[in-house]
């Protein structure tokens, strides 16, 4: 019996995965929901430039637009890697 | 002045046009004067599902380049008083349903009807986005799945920004959800995401749950659009979706599991 719950319990069901998938895109979807047109373009640009100088992975940029009241703040974080 | 209902998507066959013919149908059949409008241009499909196919003979993009009158157009259903269709155009190229051309027959439309609803194509492309941009509500057709959910919520996006409401800053488009294609079975053994989670990670009203039924199929294979089937699950389903949307308090129904007796298994009966 023990046996029979243990087998039973380790197959998580596969709607709850769905549901945990769906949150984490979904959330990331509407992150950039608000932000303009040119911002996957903008991201693409940058991260060239600065390919021409650092060799970065596409992951190691990331870029954003907070807005407040008066004004919008582009924040751009780039992970250099260590050189050697 | 007519409310505009878009029933969209983003993904396809989900049951767009089966939702849009039967809730068409639906609203007529409560007194209410309605016209359904195919926008999938190059593969419209919306008059076979309300069995009118053979009495297609001009469509909206004659209507858009003026070759012919919106009353020419439009095809009077055979079943209910107060229902008309308008078909997609089957031949010509997307680049032909224009922005005015749609505003110009919304707004005459407008003035004769109680309802316009808008069969979206699939996709965000134009035609869907032509679709949804004058609507007043939308419903946004989902099946439990995760494709569909996600394509559901990037239509969500597209109503908040891209449509007249939103570009207008007027109020937003009353969004609704349709969930379509559910299985309580499935559902109670953990192998397909249940209503609550949905409605969870898209956040909109549910405007009504249509269960997976052999009747959808029946209805389509004979033209008649699944509200005239009362006595299938579906039919019924989307009745008291079409009583939501008229604003009515109505319980859900066919979300739950029913387990089947011995004698419905050995009779083969409860098929719907």
């Amino acid at each position: 019996m023990k046996l029979l719950e243990f087998l039973k319990r380790e197959r998580k069901k596969s709607a709850s995965v769905a549901k945990e998938r769906l949150q984490i895109i979904v959330a990331h979807q509407r992150s950039q929901r608000d932000q303009p047109d040119y911002m996957p373009m903008l991201e693409r640009e940058l991260l060239e430039v600065i390919r021409r100088y650092v060799n970065v992975d596409q992951d190691a940029i990331n870029i954003s637009l907070d807005r407040e009241d008066d004004c919008s703040v582009l924040e751009l974080n780039v992970t250099l890697p260590r050189s050697g | 002045m007519a409310k505009i209902i878009v029933v969209t998507s983003g993904k396809g066959g989900v049951g767009k046009t089966t939702s849009a013919a039967a809730i068409a149908t639906g609203l007529a059949l409560r007194g209410k004067k309605t016209v359904v409008i195919d926008f999938d241009v190059g593969l419209r499909n919306l008059d076979l599902i309300m069995g009118c196919e053979r009495r297609v003979v001009y469509d909206l993009i004659n209507v858009i380049q003026g070759e012919a009158g919106l009353n020419q157009a439009m095809i009077r259903d055979k079943r209910v008083d107060n229902l008309h269709i308008l078909p997609a155009s089957q031949t010509r190229d997307k680049d032909a349903l224009s922005a005015e051309g749609v505003e110009k027959i919304l707004d005459a439309l407008s003035k004769d009807f109680d309802y316009v609803v808008c069969d979206s194509p699939a996709g965000i492309e134009r035609g869907a986005q032509l679709a949804m941009y004058y609507a007043d509500e939308a419903v946004v057709v989902t099946n439990p799945e995760v494709s569909s959910v996600r394509d559901s919520d990037r239509i969500l996006g597209l109503l908040g920004s891209k449509t007249r409401r939103a570009e207008q800053g007027q109020d937003p488009v009353k969004e609704h959800l349709l969930i379509t294609r559910y299985d309580p079975e499935r559902v109670n053994h953990g192998d397909m995401l249940n209503l609550e989670d949905i409605q969870e990670i898209l956040s909109i009203h549910l405007i009504g749950l249509i269960p997976e039924s052999e009747a959808v199929l029946r209805a389509s294979n004979q033209g008649v659009p699944v509200t005239h089937d009362q006595k299938s699950d579906a039919g019924q389903a989307y009745v008291d979706t079409v009583s939501r949307l008229l604003g009515e308090d109505i319980p859900l129904r066919f979300h739950e599991y029913q387990k089947k007796s011995l004698l419905s298994r050995v009779f083969g009966g409860g098929r719907r």
